[in-house]
């Protein structure tokens, strides 16, 4: 199996938390994995992105310019990648910050969702990074839940431990939101 | 016949290079019977910088390493860390410390790092052929300042001793002269009590040892010595800057 | 297979552990992006084990720390990225005229001048040919996965103490910065060897110098020569090149490092497609794997060299091919990385030529 992510957004927004959890949760699965991130020199506001390949075979190119899929949280990141996700491949956009309109494919899998409102309903609206991993995993399955879950402590950092439990509220609901779309 | 005077042991058997009236061979001398009064020769590392005084590993009898341009105390820092229960002295001329390397001294010193640098202080770079050194006074005349030094343009000659004793890491600054018996006296003594310094784990120590070069400053050895007194001496001030107190050992 | 030995860091965390691995207790360094988790880890590591983490003034003043150190018989070692590491050099240069080991990090920023931290090769010449002023060489090791960074920082140990010389790790950010898994330890032990050239003090023995200053003709002959039989021993033995998918290729793609790794799945769909390309692989940039291009080329008279930079290790390929080989380069200048896609495109257009 073979399967990579570029995740994208602006720096603060957990975009390189989520990707480190997924890396971090293949490779407990045995699985192969390169992470790789890309940001500005900001520490805060700027634009941050990062690919996770994850595969059973070696790993070559760990910098993916065409991926399968890709989640979306802002939109100069929309503008960046929408046109290079492989056809048939899964778009993951935040409208909660994205107009709906700025979406050009109808050839891959387009999942729209609010991701702020959905963090809020799951109890902290900071959450929306997570909230976009659920319905990542939903879709693709690419790993288990509690691998996921069991990573946590070791990704995150400690300051960060008591938000475990929202955390995964937060990728639950994500869950959910794919579920009532099928 | 009672023996008076002899060769300081951790100096080795050999003619010191030096040009005649060049003051390099008293202070290695000075530094030489700091080493044996503490009796430490067999666990002195010397750090040799570049200029007149790269050739410290001919004259002394101790492990030496050579350092770059200006770079002895950033060396020093690295054997020292390594070796925290060695003596670790730098031997640096002017140009090497107060031009080239004076980002090094500065933060070594202020780091505190348990070493001793010596200082010599001629005014001008001798090996190369006596160029403007950070310390050539006003209206010198040296190679590269044939009309003399002017404030406008080469600034002011850099106060070392003055400005290191600003640092709170430093153990110990003084600033001493070897251009008569009783300079060169209280200069063995300053160099000795900068050593002791660093076996009582005091932190930086630094003696500046303002020194003659006859051949660049193109004057006989009797002259230059007076050119101390009477130039050097009146701008550099001899003195103590800074000493803490070694506490007492119980 | 679930490995629990397994660990997910990235490059740079790598070389940090690998050092303290190694039994290196000695680092100073200069802040300087896209290598800054390297001293982070050894600042909070390496107390663990009694060892030394000294944010130096400056870039020269930490490679004359490390010049110091390594006089004084310990493992050392400093990291960096470009302009810093061109500030090192005059220190690299007294190290290699001293012979003195340590491990140097350069996780290349994309220069000339300040440059950015995106993807680059452009200090191949720098690192391969000497560096500094003077005619000398270091061992340089080029790593293309975060284990490779891991293992290479502990031969590079190994390799300095044996060979008495600098050995420099170059890498950039793609490998700096991406995280994959990780073995740690578990392999032969990497052990200091006994070094009684060091500077201890001379009790019990007659002082030791240290020393680059040969003002002599002859004895300036004599230690130049003395270091260049030492590079040319470097050249015989220790050659490390990675030969992958050549028995049948028609086509030889040469890479190493970031270029390499991104290369790799443009073979992998090249041969998908029925292209039948193989790669060299460079692990070793100096010592540079000449026979090996050579033999290579003698079968194979296509080679491509894939460079994250307007054109420099193909100097060493041209200099090392067989007289028939026909050498095709493709760079891409520092900054965006190199795509997989692009590289797929240059083998097409080889294979295009291929029995013309």
């Amino acid at each position: 199996m073979y399967y990579d992510v570029t995740i994208a957004g602006f720096g603060g927004q957990g975009i390189m938390a989520i990707g480190n959890i997924l890396a971090e949760a293949a490779m407990r699965e045995g699985k192969n994995v390169t992470y790789w991130p890309s940001y500005s020199a900001e520490m805060r506001g700027g634009t941050a992105n990062c690919t996770v390949v994850i595969s059973t075979n070696e790993i070559g190119s760990p910098v993916v310019a065409f991926p399968i899929s890709a989640i979306i949280m802002n939109l100069p990141s929309l503008k960046k990648y929408q046109s290079r996700i492989r056809k048939d491949g899964l778009l993951i956009v935040n409208t909660s910050l994205i107009d709906q309109g700025e979406i050009q494919r109808d050839d891959v899998d387009i999942v729209k969702a609010p991701l702020i409102s959905l963090a809020r309903e799951a109890g902290n609206d900071r959450l929306s990074n997570m909230v976009a991993l659920g319905i990542f995993l939903a879709k693709t399955q690419v790993v288990r839940l509690d691998s996921l879950f069991e990573t946590f402590r070791i990704v995150l950092d400690e300051r960060y431990h008591h938000l475990i439990p929202s955390n995964k509220k937060a990728i639950q609901r994500g869950i959910d939101f794919v579920t009532k779309l099928t | 016949m009672k023996q008076v005077f002899k060769r300081p042991e951790s100096l080795r058997d050999v003619s010191f290079h030096f040009c005649p009236g060049c003051h390099h061979g008293i202070i290695h001398r000075l530094v030489a019977e700091a080493i044996d009064r503490l009796r430490i020769r067999t666990k002195t590392i010397g750090i040799a910088s570049v200029g007149c005084s790269v050739f410290l590993y001919d004259y002394f009898d101790t492990d030496v390493c050579e350092a770059p341009h200006g770079r002895a105390p950033a060396v020093a820092t690295g054997v020292k860390r390594v070796h925290k229960d060695r003596i670790v002295f730098a031997f640096q001329g002017d140009g090497d410390l107060a031009a080239i390397g004076t980002s090094e001294i500065i933060h070594a010193a202020n780091r505190g790092e348990n070493i001793t640098v010596i200082f010599v202080n001629n005014t001008v770079y001798g090996m190369t052929g006596g160029q403007m050194a950070p310390t050539t006074m006003l209206g010198q005349h040296t190679t590269t300042t044939p009309r003399g030094r002017s404030f406008l343009g080469d600034g002011y000659p850099l106060k070392v001793s003055e400005l290191l004793a600003t640092l709170e890491g430093c153990s110990f600054v003084a600033r001493v002269a070897v251009n008569n018996p009783a300079n060169v006296r209280r200069a063995r003594k300053m160099i000795l009590k900068a050593f002791e310094m660093q076996v009582n784990n005091m932190g930086f120590s630094f003696v500046e040892v303002l020194s003659a070069c006859p051949t660049n400053w193109k004057m006989t050895p009797l002259d230059a010595l007076k050119r101390v007194d009477n130039e050097l001496i009146p701008y550099f001030p001899l003195k103590v800057f800074r000493e803490k107190t070694i506490p007492d050992k119980l | 297979m679930n490995d629990s030995r397994k660990r997910l860091i990235n490059g740079n965390q790598a070389i940090a552990a690998a050092a303290i691995d190694a039994g290196c207790r000695y680092y100073f360094s200069y802040p300087i992006t896209p290598q800054s988790e390297i001293p982070e880890y050894l600042s909070l590591h390496l107390p663990e084990v009694g060892g030394t983490f000294l944010q130096a003034e400056s870039e020269i003043a930490s490679i004359n720390m490390v010049l110091g150190a390594s006089a004084a018989g310990a493992r050392a070692m400093t990291s960096s990225s470009g302009p810093g590491i061109s500030l090192k050099q005059e220190g690299l240069s007294y190290m290699a005229a001293d012979e003195l080991p340590a491990l140097i990090v350069n996780i290349s920023r994309t220069g000339p001048g300040l440059g950015g931290i995106a993807a680059s090769q452009g200090d191949y010449f720098q690192a391969t040919k000497g560096g500094g002023h003077g005619d000398y060489r270091i061992i340089v090791l080029a790593p293309s996965s975060v284990q490779e960074m891991y293992d290479l920082t502990i031969k590079g140990f190994d390799l300095a103490d044996t060979y008495r010389t600098p050995v420099m790790i170059l890498a950039d950010s793609v490998l700096g910065q991406m995280k994959e898994s990780v073995v740690m330890g578990g392999r032969k032990k990497s052990t200091p060897t006994k070094k009684d050239w060091a500077l201890t003090g001379c009790e019990g023995r007659s002082p030791s110098i240290i020393k680059s200053l040969y003002l002599d003709g002859d004895k300036s002959s004599e230690h130049n020569r003395k270091l260049f039989e030492k590079y040319q021993r470097i050249q015989k033995n220790e050659v490390i090149c990675e030969l992958n998918r050549c028995k049948d290729a028609d086509l030889i793609l040469i890479a190493f490092g970031s270029a390499a790794r991104i290369a790799k799945t443009s073979i992998e769909t090249a041969r998908e497609k029925g292209i039948k390309v193989g790669m060299l692989r460079p692990i070793t940039l100096f010592p540079f794997p000449n026979q090996q291009v050579r033999d290579i080329s003698t079968n194979i008279k296509d080679i491509l060299v894939v460079e994250q930079n307007t054109g420099q290790m193909v100097e060493d390929v041209l200099i090392s091919a067989s007289e028939n080989a026909r050498v095709t380069f493709y760079g891409k200048p520092s900054g965006n990385v190199l795509e997989a896609e692009e590289i797929l495109c240059q083998i097409e257009r080889c294979m295009n030529k291929v029995g013309t």
